[in-house]
C-alpha cells in the first residue's frame, strides 16, 4: 500500500511539471525551433489561414458588395505608384475592386478547397489502404491495381477529367456554388493514391503485431481493429503526406481555376484572380496579376517547407 | 528479359483497356450525345433518326465493341463543338504539342545536366548557390505563374519575344513545323522555358545528388590516385555513372511534359492538343475529351514501357531480378 501511494505521489509530481516539461523536451518542437526557415514558413502559413478566416472582418473593402464599387476607381495602380490611391494599397482591378481585399477573400476560398479536398483524399486513401493492408487477397489486388492505373497519369490530368465530367453531369454553369464542391471532389479523388499506398505498407507490418492479435482474441471486429487500433499507428506518415498534399491541392485548384474550369469570376479563388489579371498584363497593369500570384506562391512555398521539415523530423532514420 | 517484356505488355494492355472503358462510359453515359449535337428546336423525329444513325439504340455491348473498334483505328466520331472529325482535329494539333514538349525536354537536359555537374563538383561556390536558388524557384512557382512572369518581362517590358501563338509554320507533309522559320523559333522560346523549367530543376538536383554520391566512391579516389586529370575523372568516370537514373527520370518526365503542356499552351495560346483538350472540357465536348484521354494514355503507356525496357537493358542488377521472378 505504502509503495503504491509513493508511486502515485511520484507520478503526480511528474505530472505537475509534466506538460511543460514534455513540451520543452519534445523532439519535434526542439527541431522546429532550431530551424529558423521552418519557423518563418509556419508563421506565414498560419498568417494566411488567420487572414483568410478573418477576411470578411479585416479586409479594407468588401469586393463583392456591388454598392461600394465604383468604376471611377478601376485600374488604380498600387498606392506607392504615381496615380495610386491610399485607399487601395495594392491597386484595383477593371471593376474597381480593391486587389488586397480580393486576395484575402480569394485565399479564403483557395485554402477552404485545399483543406476539404485533402480531408477527402485522406479519408478515401486511408480507408482503402487499411482495407487493402489488413484483409489482403482480392481486396488488396483490386485496390492496388486501381491505384497503379491512376498513378500512370499526373494528378492534374485526373483532376481536370473529373472536373470536366462533373460539369457535364451536374450542369455547373447553372447551379451557383456547384463549382466549389466539384473542385473539392475532383482534387480529392486525384490525390488518394499516395495515402493508400503508404497506409497499406504500414498496415501490412502492423497487422502481425501482438496488439492486433490480442484485439482479435478479445473478439473485436476487423473494422474496429483497423480504425481504432491500427489507424493511430499509421497517422504520422499520413500527417506528412497531408501537409505536402495541401500545397499540391491549393496549386491544383489554382491551376484549374486559371485554366477556366475552376471557380467563376463571381466567386474568385487566387487562381481565378490570376486568370482575370492575365488579361490586363499586356497593357502593363501588372498589379492585377502579380500580387495574387505572389500570394499563391508564398502560400504554397510556406506549406511545402513545413511539409518537408515534418517529413524529415518524423523520419526516425534521419534523426 | 522476354518474360519481363511480355508481362509489361499485358499490364500495358490492361491499362489501355481500363482507360478505353472509362472513355466509353464518358462518351455514352455522360450527357446525351444527341442533345449535344442538335439545336434546341430540332423536332423529336429528327432526334430519333439521329439516335438510330449513331447506333445509340443498340445493346450496350455492341456499342462498346463499336467504340473499341473505332478507338483502334483512332476514329472517335465528330466533335460536338466544331462539327469536325476528332481524329483530324487532334492530328492537326499533335505536331505543335510534340515540338513544344521536345523543345522543353532539350532545354531541361542541356541546361540541367551542366548545372547539376557544376553544383555537384563545386558544392559551396556562389554560382552553385545561385543555381540551387533558381531550381528552388522552379519547383515552388506554379507553371502558369512562370509563364505570366516571362511574358511580362520579355514580351511586355522588353518587347523582344512574342507572347502568344506559334509564329509562321511550314508544312512538311501533314506535319506543320514551326522549327524552320525565325518567327516560329522565337515563339517557341518562352513556352519551352515555361514548360521545361520544372524538369530542368529536377535534372539539376538529380545529377547533383548522384554526382555527390559517385564522387565519394572508391573508384573515383583510385582514379585520382592514378593522377588522372579532374576533367577526365568528372566527365569520363563520374558523370557517366550518374546517367542511368537521369535517363529514366527524363523518359518518365516526357509524359509529364505532355500533360503539363495543357497549362503552358493555355498561357501562350499555343495551338496544341492541350489547348484543344481544355476547350473541350470548357464546352463539354465529350468525343474530344475521350480521344485526348486515349491518346495521352497510349503515350504514357508507351513511354513507361520503353523506359522500363531501357532500364533493364542498362542495369544488369534489375535483369537478374526480372529473370528470377
Amino acid at each position: 500500500m505504502e509503495i503504491d501511494a509513493g508511486d502515485e505521489d511520484g507520478s503526480a509530481a511528474a505530472d505537475d511539471t509534466g506538460f511543460l516539461a514534455r513540451v520543452r523536451d519534445n523532439d519535434l518542437l526542439h527541431s522546429f525551433l532550431r530551424n529558423r526557415l521552418v519557423v518563418v514558413a509556419a508563421a506565414v502559413t498560419l498568417t494566411f489561414v488567420l487572414l483568410s478566416v478573418l477576411a470578411p472582418w479585416i479586409a479594407p473593402h468588401d469586393p463583392y458588395d456591388v454598392r461600394t464599387l465604383s468604376l471611377l476607381d478601376s485600374h488604380t495602380p498600387p498606392a506607392w505608384e504615381q496615380g495610386g490611391d491610399p485607399r487601395f494599397l495594392l491597386g484595383t482591378d477593371d471593376q474597381g475592386r480593391d486587389i488586397l481585399s480580393t486576395i484575402l477573400f480569394g485565399a479564403r476560398i483557395s485554402i477552404a478547397i485545399g483543406i476539404l479536398s485533402v480531408l477527402l483524399a485522406m479519408g478515401i486513401g486511408v480507408s482503402l489502404g487499411l482495407i487493402a493492408g489488413y484483409f489482403g487477397g482480392p481486396a488488396d489486388t483490386v485496390i492496388m491495381r486501381i491505384a497503379d492505373v491512376q498513378l500512370t497519369f499526373p494528378a492534374i490530368l485526373t483532376a481536370l477529367l473529373i472536373d470536366g465530367v462533373a460539369r457535364v453531369m451536374l450542369g455547373a454553369h447553372q447551379s451557383a456554388g456547384g463549382e466549389f464542391w466539384i473542385l473539392v471532389v475532383a482534387i480529392g479523388l486525384s490525390y488518394w493514391v499516395q495515402y493508400a499506398r503508404t497506409v497499406r505498407g504500414v498496415t501490412l507490418v502492423e497487422r502481425n503485431k501482438e496488439y492486433v492479435q490480442a484485439a482479435r482474441l478479445i473478439g473485436l471486429g476487423p473494422f474496429k481493429i483497423m480504425f481504432a487500433q491500427v489507424l493511430p499507428n499509421v497517422m504520422s506518415p499520413v500527417l506528412v503526406i497531408a501537409t505536402i498534399n495541401l500545397a499540391l491541392a491549393v496549386l491544383t485548384e489554382a491551376t484549374l481555376s486559371f485554366l477556366g474550369v475552376g471557380l467563376p469570376p463571381t466567386e474568385p479563388s487566387l487562381g481565378t484572380l490570376i486568370r482575370i489579371g492575365n488579361n490586363f498584363l499586356m497593357s502593363g497593369e501588372y498589379w492585377i496579376v502579380i500580387f495574387p500570384g505572389i500570394a499563391l506562391a508564398a502560400l504554397v512555398l510556406a506549406v511545402n517547407l513545413v511539409g518537408d521539415w515534418l517529413r524529415d523530423a518524423l523520419n526516425p532514420k534521419l534523426r | 528479359m522476354l518474360a519481363f517484356a511480355i508481362r509489361r505488355v499485358i499490364e500495358a494492355a490492361v491499362v489501355m483497356l481500363t482507360v478505353a472503358l472509362l472513355a466509353f462510359v464518358l462518351f455514352r453515359f455522360v450527357g446525351d450525345p444527341v442533345n449535344q449535337m442538335v439545336g434546341q428546336d430540332t423536332p423529336l423525329e429528327d432526334r430519333i433518326r439521329i439516335r438510330q444513325e449513331l447506333g445509340l439504340d443498340d445493346p450496350v455491348p455492341v456499342q462498346l465493341g463499336r467504340f473499341l473498334w473505332g478507338a483502334v483505328r483512332f476514329d472517335f466520331g465528330i466533335s460536338y463543338q466544331v462539327k469536325q472529325p476528332v481524329a483530324a482535329l487532334i492530328a492537326e494539333r499533335f505536331p505543335a504539342t510534340i515540338e513544344l514538349a521536345l523543345a522543353a525536354a532539350v532545354f531541361a537536359v542541356v541546361l540541367g545536366i551542366p548545372m547539376g555537374v557544376y553544383t555537384g563538383i563545386h558544392r559551396d561556390s556562389w554560382l552553385s548557390k545561385i543555381f540551387l536558388t533558381i531550381s528552388l524557384i522552379g519547383i515552388s512557382l506554379p507553371t502558369f505563374l512562370i509563364g505570366i512572369l516571362l511574358i511580362y518581362l520579355f514580351a511586355v517590358k522588353l518587347g523582344v519575344l512574342p507572347s502568344f501563338g506559334r509564329g509562321e509554320v511550314v508544312a512538311i507533309g501533314f506535319w506543320r513545323t514551326g522549327l524552320l522559320t525565325a518567327s516560329g523559333l522565337k515563339a517557341l522560346i518562352l513556352p519551352a522555358i515555361t514548360l521545361g523549367l520544372f524538369q530542368m530543376t529536377l535534372v539539376t538536383r538529380l545529377v547533383r545528388s548522384e554526382m555527390l554520391e559517385v564522387l565519394r566512391t572508391d573508384y573515383i579516389r583510385f582514379a585520382r590516385a592514378r593522377g588522372l586529370a579532374s576533367r577526365a575523372i568528372h566527365f569520363g568516370h563520374a558523370l557517366k555513372n550518374t546517367l542511368v537514373p537521369v535517363i529514366t527520370i527524363i523518359g518518365l518526365q516526357v509524359g509529364a511534359l505532355i500533360a503539363f503542356a495543357i497549362i503552358t499552351e493555355t498561357v501562350f495560346q499555343w495551338p496544341g492538343m492541350g489547348l484543344l483538350f481544355i476547350q473541350s472540357v470548357q464546352n463539354a465536348d465529350i468525343p474530344v475529351m475521350a480521344a485526348y484521354l486515349m491518346m495521352v494514355a497510349l503515350l504514357f503507356v508507351l513511354i513507361n514501357f520503353i523506359v522500363d525496357l531501357l532500364y533493364v537493358a542498362v542495369d544488369p542488377r534489375i535483369r537478374i531480378l526480372g529473370g528470377a521472378s
